[in-house]
């Protein structure tokens, strides 16, 4: 058994901090949202706005109220919109506390790598370097290995990086690991994952 | 009174964008399809003017926005942050029939913030031991690497405004102010295209989102598409 994606958001959303502004990156960690209770933390989108709500109702939905993935969302009481020059201010000025960014590889040192395959299309930076870089704390969230069984947590990133020595934790679909600089901390392994799996998926060595 | 601040509400779009010439750079407010200009970007196009740089979060998306622009051929070269799934985009750099220039989100904003400014250049964290850096100085600064990035000034700002009044005072609206303002501020020209238009006074001036001072020419577009990118509701 392996952590479903599912079970990688409820375990992501434990790290969340109550009161505290989360920025969740597109794709798997978007999904974290659905696992904190109500009103738990302030969600900020990058494209300008604080207190994201859930996926609006069928027929309330407004295409100038999406979040940073271009999906349409609501905004919680309490919340506010801004300019993107000031949405980045936030991150860069360590005003967000946590982002939860998904990963193509991450080094034992905390590098993260997640915005181009070498040879591969370049989809653009977006916002991840600055919110690597910017927020107070990092998490990444992604599937442990390549769909071709390739390490993705790894002594050193081969893939462009996007920020250094920033990841303070990976959650993967076998557990959950701590950069330590020359390796990856064990925190907890998925139920039925041995520590042997978890060693053969990992390019840097478990503590 | 006949100053640089009057009649500037414009009769039509050919009116408003009657100054643009080919080879400017045009700075175009929008994340993705949101809080496009969208009858100035359909305005561009049938003008005719070509050789354009084009800066834009996103250079359109889904065949859309300034997608069109794209497939008109009359840019030259993109200053953005990402490509995403817009394929017009990427086949055209893959071609190398446009040049692009990925940029960090904030710090393309903090460029055109830092260019409406009057900061010629400023020390970003953004990008710090990544390709970003490469030929660019970088200083220790309280033991903290940091990146000299440029401040980004354009010719023309094209920019969506929920309501506007007659000097140019801006409301946005939601998510759809976005990269909008900053543009107003950068760009030698500054072209809004606002839902509603209304008397000065009646936006209070504590509520005004952009002074006026940074708008040039005002259009009046009563209906937009407002298109969806990613359409995602729940159920009742």
């Amino acid at each position: 058994m392996t952590y479903s994606t599912e079970d990688m958001a409820r375990r992501a959303a434990k790290e969340i901090p109550a009161g505290s502004i989360v920025n969740l990156g597109i794709g798997l960690p978007t999904q974290v949202a659905d696992y904190l209770p109500e009103g738990h933390a302030w969600l900020h989108s990058e494209n300008g706005l604080l207190g994201t709500g859930p996926f609006p109702f069928e027929g309330d939905e407004d295409p100038n109220l999406i979040n940073a993935g271009k999906q349409t969302v609501t905004i919680l009481p309490g919340g506010s919109t801004f300019d993107s020059a000031s949405s980045f201010a936030m991150i860069r000025g360590g005003h967000v506390d946590l982002a939860i960014l998904g990963a193509m590889q991450v080094s034992a040192g905390g590098d993260l790598a997640n915005w181009a395959v070498p040879g591969g299309k370049v989809m653009g930076i977006g916002g991840a370097m600055d919110l690597a870089s910017g927020c107070r704390r990092v998490i990444a969230m992604m599937q442990h290995v390549t769909k071709k069984s390739e390490h993705k947590l790894v002594q050193r990133c081969d893939y462009p990086l996007t920020a250094t020595r920033v990841v303070s934790l990976v959650i993967t679909d076998l557990g959950v690991f701590e950069p330590t600089g020359h390796g990856f901390r064990v925190i907890e392994l998925a139920p039925g994952v041995t520590r042997e799996d978890a060693e053969r998926a990992t390019g840097a060595p478990l503590t | 009174m006949n100053g640089k601040h009057d009649n500037k509400v414009q009769a039509s779009i050919a009116d408003a964008l009657a100054p643009l010439r080919d080879g400017m750079t045009i700075m175009v407010g929008g994340f993705g399809l949101s809080g496009n200009p969208e009858a100035l970007i359909r305005g561009v196009v049938e003008r005719g003017i070509r050789d354009l740089t084009l800066v834009s979060n996103n250079a359109g998306n889904l065949g859309k926005g300034l997608a069109t622009w794209l497939k008109a051929g009359i840019i030259k070269k993109v200053i953005c942050s990402y490509i995403g799934a817009n394929e017009d985009l990427h086949t055209r750099m893959a071609s190398g029939e446009v040049q692009v220039e990925i940029t960090p989100q904030g710090t393309l904003a903090e460029r055109m913030r830092a260019a409406g400014a009057g900061i010629p250049a400023f020390f970003t964290p953004t990008g710090v031991g990544t390709v970003v850096e490469d030929g660019k100085e970088v200083r220790e600064i309280d033991g903290r690497r940091y990146i000299l990035e440029r401040a980004l000034a354009g010719d023309v700002a094209l920019v969506r405004a929920e309501r506007s009044d007659h000097f140019g005072n801006l409301r946005f609206w939601r998510t759809g102010r976005n990269f909008n303002p900053v543009m107003a501020t950068a760009a030698r020209l500054t072209i809004v295209e606002c839902d509603q238009l209304v008397d000065n006074g009646a936006i209070p001036p504590d509520d005004v989102h952009l002074p006026g001072i940074y708008v040039h020419k005002i259009v009046h577009v009563r209906e937009h598409e407002n298109a969806f990118e990613y359409r995602t509701v729940r159920k009742r």
